[in-house]
């Protein structure tokens, strides 16, 4: 087999390795549900595209040099040792490959930090080891509660088989209506936190004492699982986020029957008194 | 052996001011901190403890509005702290007072601080306030509850894509005797 | 490579035993001290590697309860990066050094004893603390507060090790300075320097730079914890997130004190076994330096999920994917230095070859982490584990095994198992990429790092990786062997063993003798 039949072979093996990667999310990006997340996804493709092009360029000259240029079929070394046009081309198209890459990330960056004119305001805390959501504005507002890992831990301990969304399923999801603009304003109750679902393309660590904001739209009505992405002590992988995306009008009802409860909580305490 | 003599000194020069360099850069490590803080200030990210001096010649923006929500926290000590109003909207330019509420549910005498963070972080640039609870520390005897306001104004050279904007405050005890 | 001394040392007397490593001031019984102290920590952090691979095997607690795992992924960290990766390269430069720059030994020979001898303190330190009440530190090598400002004795136990660590680097990074400067034989100018001289003097600058900082940085620690400062406590009006800042102000070049040496071996062995000058020696240089300096200026690329301002979010983006440039240039420096070479493929060419072609998928997922809007899904994910193990792994660790191929003829006087070599670089290659090249998945679907136990949907690709991590693992003994082979015996090495071979130690004689170029030789 000629080296440039090798070669053809060896690049169609591995574009088809990436393509078949763009369509199993095992491999890749969880399947993107927001504007922002498939942003992400896009430009995680056309960044892999360009490495693998660049990477089947350069070790293809580096291979066949190693396959030619070798003592054993009695290649006799050339002794050039510099070329200043060579450096120069191959320090300037890197930089103009950059710049097709940071393009598009710049204008992402702006718009994730765009937390502006949201429908409704949310602010998620950290606590070792659970989160606590406050709907602090729009329609839910006042809303509280806690969201801790509802897996039994007989199953972390291997005494029972593992359900399906073993680590990932949690007593009370975050409830939101589907394509509305939801800010969430992270904070944390004693280290840092990061609060992160994959789905929706966001991530921001919790700091205690700080409050830092994200945002994101839901595409479709669904449960999106994620989880705490920053270190924070013992419990660290028990504490996962779920967020149940609704149609408006079931979270309309589930904003209703939440203020009901609370209420009844508060009536039960001032009887209680 | 002159020439050996000679290396040795100039080694020990060298090592010398390596020395310098170590020192002046576990130094530096220290002037971080300053200067961290310095920039927070210039971008406005973290300016805590200073009251603002109103402009008199402030403009009120009348053809803009903007949403503050207000949040509040408690680390680590047994008070309810709670803003008296979810959100207010205001012109930048417009001075306004809200109104936060402290109560110390246990029963003993607890001292507490403030301190606070602003979303976007743009924000602690273009937020000028005159008033704070968080400017001070706060004593609570047992059951006490407290109303404090907080007055400020937004300036009007606030970036016109920002008009949702969060205050948080967050309260830690204070050790007794600080 | 006690040998050496045996054979060689006669000329001037010093303690036998134990005695002579105490108290010697030899930089090639120093260099040898180093790498031994290096290994036995590698596999001190290969030992934690495994227990974490070995939890991670299958879904559910097994082996290591959660606080333990974390102490594991902690001291794993810490120990394979200050303990194994930077007291080999020190090692190296301690051997090879002086005798590439025609010196007769290092410039602050005593100096040179003390810095190695802090090393097993505060390895001692770090290990012991396992044993303490409460356990080792947790908070990952990163040590965040406030997360970090929780931990017991065994939090101070680290502090006080990282001190003992950045005292002995900065020790070792003057003496090489001072070295490289002052000792050079004659004729010998800077821009006639071996790569790996100038690697290790760009280095030893960025270790004099940012080790005090990291001094810095966890005596804030140390006393926020004790002696109630708070630069890092919100309630005191401090900012957690100045601690990352410093941190890594620090951190960011540390990967490049790391990465630098390790270009500089390539850059020797490349042109050696392929016989022919390395290719833009002069932009190889620049290169180095522009590495170095950009390295101080994108340390928050570690910190794009803190909530920065989208200003500063761009800058060191931007910042970042420029590194990305005098990289290249190495790349294509060394692929350029093959060309139309005559290559032969002995082990330390191989483990060359393959650093290349592995270090450059590092790069590239470098470049994709880079771009923060990716960033901020893969940051903290296996993803990044996948990135710097790329990098650190088959960067640094395999041009260090490179390097040792390389010059043990010289060290010893005779060669090493060419076959054993040759099959410890492919188990190494093959089972690296097991290990490592799944958790790129793992960490684009969603696996966070420095969890104990994870989802069912991860399963199958932890299982190859703690396979692969296994089969590394044990390679590495096979190393082993084949250093004590070497240094036993086997076939005479000649003073030149790779005809290739131009710097100045191949006019030495093979071993090394224990006191060499006392009348330093003359370049033209």
């Amino acid at each position: 087999m000629s080296s440039k039949s090798v070669m053809t072979l060896v690049g169609s093996v591995a574009l088809a390795f990436y393509s078949s990667m763009a369509f199993s999310s095992k491999y890749n990006f969880q399947e993107p549900q927001s504007v922002i997340a498939q942003d992400i996804y896009d430009q995680h493709i056309w960044a892999l595209w360009i490495c693998l092009a660049i990477f089947v360029g350069v070790f293809g000259v580096m291979f066949y040099s190693i396959v030619k240029h070798r003592k054993s079929v009695g290649y006799k070394a050339a002794n050039f040792h510099h070329s200043t046009t060579v450096e120069v081309i191959w320090t300037t198209i890197p930089l103009l490959i950059l710049v097709a890459m940071a393009y598009p990330a710049t204008k992402t960056v702006i718009a994730m930090k765009d937390t502006s004119a949201s429908d409704i305001t949310i602010k998620a805390t950290g606590y070792q080891w659970m989160w606590g959501y406050d709907y602090l504005q729009g329609e839910g507002e006042g809303i509280s509660f806690y969201s801790k890992l509802s897996t039994p831990p007989a199953q972390v301990t291997n005494k029972e088989p593992k359900g399906e969304n073993y680590l990932l399923e949690v007593d009370n999801n975050l409830v939101v209506p589907v394509g509305k603009k939801i800010r969430v304003i992270t904070t944390a109750n004693d280290v840092l936190h990061a609060w992160w679902v994959p789905a929706f393309g966001v991530k921001q660590d919790a700091i205690p004492g700080f409050i830092r904001d994200l945002w994101f739209t839901a595409d479709k009505p669904g449960l999106y699982r994620g989880q705490c992405a920053e270190l924070c002590g013992k419990d660290h992988g028990f504490m996962p986020i779920v967020v149940e995306v609704l149609e408006q009008e079931k979270y309309a009802q589930w904003v209703a029957d939440k203020q009901k409860a609370s209420a009844a909580v508060v009536t039960t305490a001032a009887v209680g008194n | 052996m002159t020439q050996s003599v000679t290396k040795t000194n100039t080694n020990v020069a060298m090592l010398k001011k390596l020395l310098v360099f170590t020192v002046v850069m576990f130094g530096f490590g220290y002037a971080l901190v300053p200067m961290y803080e310095r920039f927070c200030e210039v971008t406005g990210i973290n300016n805590l403890l200073q009251p603002d001096v109103l402009d008199k010649n402030i403009k009120v923006d009348m053809t803009r509005m903007i949403a503050i929500e207000l949040d509040a926290n408690v680390r680590g000590m047994p008070w309810k702290f709670k803003p008296l109003q979810a959100s207010v909207k205001i012109h930048p330019g417009e001075s306004i007072e809200v109104m936060y509420e402290i109560r110390n549910d246990s029963d003993q005498e607890i001292s507490g601080q403030a301190i606070p963070s602003y979303s976007p972080r743009l924000l602690e640039k273009y937020l000028k306030k005159f008033e704070c609870f968080c400017f001070t520390k706060q004593v609570l005897k047992p059951g006490e509850v407290r109303q404090m306001p907080v007055k400020f104004v937004i300036d009007p050279q606030i970036p016109v894509d920002i008009n949702t904007v969060t205050i948080s405050y967050t309260f830690f005890a204070l050790e007794p005797g600080m | 490579m006690a040998v050496v001394q045996d054979v060689h040392g006669h000329h001037d007397h010093h303690p036998s035993g134990i005695m002579r490593w105490v108290t010697t001031t030899n930089h090639k019984d120093i260099g040898t001290m180093y790498l031994w102290f290096s290994f036995a920590m590698f596999l001190t952090g290969g030992f934690l590697a495994m227990g974490i691979r070995a939890e991670l095997f299958m879904p559910g607690i097994q082996i290591l309860e959660p606080e333990l795992f974390n102490s594991f992924t902690t001291l794993h960290g810490l120990i394979m990066v200050f303990g194994a990766i930077m007291p080999a390269f020190v090692g190296l430069a301690n051997w090879q050094v002086p005798m590439m720059i025609g010196a007769p030994d290092m410039a602050f020979a005593r100096m040179n004893n003390w810095s190695f001898w802090l090393l097993p303190v505060a390895g001692s330190l770090l290990i012991s603390s396992f044993f303490v009440p409460g356990g080792a530190a947790a908070g990952g090598w990163t040590f965040y507060p406030p997360l970090s400002a929780q931990g017991g004795l065994g939090v101070d136990m680290m502090i006080f090790a990282i001190h003992i660590l950045g005292a002995s680097s900065i020790m070792g990074a003057i003496n090489i300075i001072t070295t490289i400067l002052n000792m050079r034989a004659p004729g010998m100018t800077l821009m006639k320097m071996p790569m790996f001289v100038w690697t290790w003097l760009i280095t030893a600058y960025l270790l004099v730079l940012v080790m005090p900082v990291l001094a810095g940085t966890v005596t804030m620690l140390l006393t926020d914890r004790h002696f109630g400062t708070s630069f890092f406590n919100a309630a005191g009006g401090g900012d957690p997130v100045l601690f990352q800042h410093v941190f890594w102000f620090f951190g960011h070049p540390e990967v490049y004190i790391m990465i630098l040496p390790a270009f500089g071996i390539v850059s020797e062995i490349i042109p050696t076994f392929s016989r022919k000058p390395l290719f833009g020696y002069s932009s190889m240089v620049y290169a180095t330096a522009s590495i170095a300096i950009l390295s101080c200026v994108v340390w928050a690329h570690h910190m794009f999920t803190v909530g920065m301002p989208a200003v500063g979010q761009l800058f060191f983006m931007y910042a970042t994917m420029l590194i990305a440039v005098p990289t290249g240039v190495k790349v294509f420096n060394w692929t350029a230095t093959m060309w139309r070479g005559s290559m032969t493929f002995e082990t330390p060419m191989l483990f060359s070859i393959g650093f290349i072609f592995l270090f450059v998928i590092g790069g590239f997922s470098g470049v994709v982490c880079a771009i923060v809007p990716i960033d901020i899904q893969v940051q903290d994910t296996y993803y990044v584990i996948a990135h710097f193990h790329y990098v650190l792994v088959s960067g640094a660790l395999f041009a260090i095994f490179a390097g040792v191929y390389y010059w043990l003829p010289k060290w010893c006087g005779r060669m090493y198992d060419e076959k054993l070599a040759k099959m410890h670089f492919w188990l190494s290659m093959i089972f690296f990429n097991v290990a490592f090249f799944v958790q790129h998945f793992l960490g684009l679907a969603g696996m966070p790092r420095r969890i104990p136990d994870y989802s069912l949907q991860f399963a199958d690709f932890n299982m190859i990786s703690s396979i692969g991590a296994f089969g590394f693992g044990l390679s590495q003994l096979l190393f082993l062997y084949i250093v004590i082979k070497c240094i036993r015996g086997g076939e005479k090495a000649a003073d030149k063993p790779w005809d290739g071979g131009t710097t100045l130690e191949w006019t030495l004689p093979s071993p090394a003798p224990y006191h060499s170029f006392e009348t330093p030789p003359v370049i033209k």
